[in-house]
């Protein structure tokens, strides 16, 4: 007979499985319910619009300092490598491929679940500690309706524009060195950007990746703070599990569509 | 926080997004240069498209004047149909010569079109009958070492001839500049 | 129309292994104030939750108004809630709203009144509750006390039939209990509400409540009029009204032999 405690590592890891697994359905439940209970937060958009506020104007400036400084950053190294090769007018087109295809959606993702993410899991998470929740259903006020499905809408619509101010920021601090402070051509710098940036498949592509990361970042902080047990620590623990698990499902994500939109 | 504060944040906020999103567009984007209006369609030939993809442009005297629309593969002829989506706004007489050209030695490829002097103009639908293949570098290579290697062969009892041996370091000259060099080693004398 | 407003038959409810109620059966009349009385952890704020369709029972039912809870669809649920008010333990205020938003929410929530009315019927209500000159604050500006009796105020903003107070008298200082106990009563009365008690403080419960059920180990095990309950000479309520520490409840919980269990661990 194996012993008990052999058998203990097996038993952990079914038990986290199921646990996993678990709170993948509870979490796409919430998704559904919060999708068809959306009406409420488009009838009353002034709900979603104050929540817009919180997560995406609350988030302008970390967006844009960041912004302004991976733009710089990629736009010295970038030449630092391209005048190798004699190339240092590419400078404008390696900034903005590498702004708008991947940086500007995936930075902004991460530092959005960050900044927006961890504040919505702890708001929701106190909120339930707190009977806030409780309270709303008692009052035949579904908080799903109420509370969720606005702060989901207004991550999906800060989401895409955080990433476009991203990019554009970017690009303007890439020019700012390339430009004034290496001596790259102004003209050579933007046109041979705009020959090599496509609208369709970069920025049409850009723009899809953060509304997919926007509903994914936003959605696993509701979650998290929905789920989260009502206790100071369960709610600490939920704010730290939005941040990586929103991060490892961006750049999953990213994986993911990166690989459909270079096939297709 | 007063409701019309966070209002007018907000408007800022998505009025912001809207102006980065037009600046990719037009200023980052060629959404302003490839913007091509109505265009109409027609076809061309090519025994061999190189690397041509669809929505590469289709240019004549260096302006674009139309995109690749979609590339089929005929079965009877064996030849690629290419269809060329030009811009309503540029006619080209019927006896117009399609090229695939690229954009310098490794860039993109691209269709160029040259008029001809015919009086009747290419319509929808029409086919452009003149056509020059993709230079396809792989190739040109053999025949190019292909050449030099029969050429060394016969001139290989007089290499001091001034001629040859001119032509040979011009090919040198060539070959050095590039990085086909490790392929043309084996064949240098 | 039935004299008891709430009728709860039969129930029984738990999780797995841990029955909570066993057969449990209530009446609330009409207009009374009904207390739920019962140690910490003997179900009380679950009856509550019962009541306000939250949770589902395993056997029995609960119902308001003739209509089972439990059997309601999501609209049907929602509409016999809004016949309820409750007060939570620590008042449960919308952190984000303040005094006065807090009271509109269920106006504005469930009803198309222009705001000129709203604005009127808030102060009415905070006025009830003697904290109209505290509308503009934020909860976190409130004390406790205060902030149990602006959630009052919510909890009556649409003048329900029922009002569920889940321990009202908990952890407030003399005053504040005082002036809850007080309201409780006075709102009862004034708005020809039902109100449903949970609570574990005898002196304040006592004094206001019409009749009084004591829940111990998932039943009711003693209910009566406050008068006789102070005399009752169950082993349970006796304790449990003088506050007595040990009894049929034991000060000890459950354990193993005292003397096997020190000694016991060097061996």
């Amino acid at each position: 007979m194996i012993k008990r405690s052999r058998l203990r590592p097996f038993r952990t890891l079914g038990h986290r499985t199921t646990d996993r697994i678990w709170r993948l359905g509870a979490g796409a439940r919430l998704f559904w319910l919060t999708l068809i209970s959306s009406g409420e937060s488009f009838r009353r958009f002034h709900l979603t619009i104050r929540e817009v506020y919180f997560t995406g104007v609350m988030s302008l400036i970390i967006i844009v300092v960041s912004a302004f400084f991976v733009g710089m950053v990629l736009a010295l190294q970038g030449y630092n490598t391209l005048q190798k090769y004699g190339s240092s007018e590419a400078i404008g087109v390696l900034v903005a491929l590498a702004l708008v295809r991947e940086l500007g959606p995936v930075v902004t993702a991460l530092l959005f679940a960050g900044r927006a993410g961890t504040a919505i899991t702890a708001e929701i998470g106190l909120m339930k500690a707190t009977e806030q929740l409780s309270a709303m259903e008692m009052m035949a006020v579904s908080p799903i309706a109420r509370v969720i499905a606005p702060r989901f809408w207004a991550g999906v619509i800060a989401m895409p524009v955080l990433a476009a101010l991203f990019s554009m920021v970017g690009i303007l601090g890439g020019y700012l060195v390339a430009v004034p402070l290496i001596g790259v051509d102004s003209g050579a710098f933007w046109s041979q950007m705009q020959a090599n940036v496509d609208w369709h498949d970069d920025i049409v592509n850009g723009v899809i990746k953060s509304v997919v990361f926007g509903v994914a970042c936003t959605m696993i902080a509701l979650f998290e703070g929905y789920d989260a047990p009502p206790t100071a620590e369960g709610v600490s623990r939920a704010t730290t599990r939005t941040v990586v698990i929103s991060s490892l499902a961006v750049l999953g994500l990213d994986f993911v569509l990166t690989s459909f939109m270079i096939t297709l | 926080m007063e409701r019309t504060t966070i209002d007018l944040w907000v408007g800022i906020f998505v009025a912001l997004g809207v102006a980065a999103l037009l600046g990719l567009a037009m200023k980052v984007g060629n959404l302003t240069t490839s913007n091509i209006g109505i265009t109409y369609t027609v076809t061309a030939n090519f025994e061999n498209i190189g690397g041509l993809k669809p929505r590469a442009p289709v240019k004549s005297a260096g302006v674009v004047v139309g995109r690749v629309g979609d590339i089929k593969f005929d079965t009877e002829t064996f030849e690629a149909v290419v269809s060329l989506n030009v811009d309503k706004r540029y006619n080209f007489p019927k006896d117009t010569f399609a090229n695939i050209y690229t954009a310098g030695l490794l860039g993109e490829q691209y269709i160029g079109l040259e008029a001809g002097g015919d009086e009747a103009m290419l319509k929808n639908g029409d086919k452009i009958t003149q056509t020059q293949d993709a230079v396809v570098l792989e190739k040109m290579i053999s025949q190019f070492l292909y050449n030099k290697a029969s050429e060394s062969t016969n001139d290989a009892p007089a290499a001091t001839k001034s001629d040859s041996a001119s032509s040979t370091k011009a090919a040198d000259d060539a070959l050095t500049a590039s990085p086909l060099d490790a392929i043309s080693k084996p064949v240098t004398p | 129309m039935t004299q008891n407003i709430v009728e709860i038959d039969n129930l029984s409810f738990g999780y797995k292994g841990r029955m909570l109620h066993q057969g449990i059966n209530m009446v609330f009349p009409r207009g009374k104030v009904v207390a739920i009385m019962g140690g910490s952890g003997s179900g009380k704020t679950t009856l509550l939750r019962l009541i306000g369709g939250q949770i589902r029972p395993n056997k029995g039912e609960v119902r308001v108004d003739d209509q089972v809870v439990h059997k309601q669809s999501r609209e049907g649920l929602y509409q016999l809630r809004r016949k309820m008010g409750m007060l939570f333990q620590h008042g449960a205020l919308f952190t984000d709203l303040s005094v006065y938003e807090n009271v509109a929410f269920p106006m504005r929530e469930h009803t198309q009144l222009p705001e000129s009315m709203i604005h009127d019927l808030v102060l009415m209500k905070l006025h009830a509750v003697g904290l109209r000159g505290a509308h503009q604050l934020m909860p976190t500006e409130l004390s406790g006390g205060m902030a149990r009796r602006v959630a009052l105020a919510r909890a009556i903003a649409l003048d329900p039939d029922i009002v569920m107070y889940d321990e009202p008298f908990a952890g407030l200082d003399p005053i504040s209990m005082g002036v809850i106990c007080d309201l409780i009563r006075t709102l009862n009365d004034a708005l020809g509400t039902t109100s449903i008690i949970v609570s574990h403080d005898v002196k304040e419960t006592f004094l206001i409540a019409d009749y009084v059920y004591f829940v111990a180990n998932g039943t009711v095990a003693a209910e009566g009029t406050p008068a006789d309950l102070s005399k009752s000479s169950l082993p349970f309520v006796h304790q449990f009204v003088h506050g007595e520490k040990d009894g049929p409840v034991p000060f000890h919980y459950a354990a193993g032999d005292y003397k096997q269990d020190l000694l016991g661990f060097e061996a």
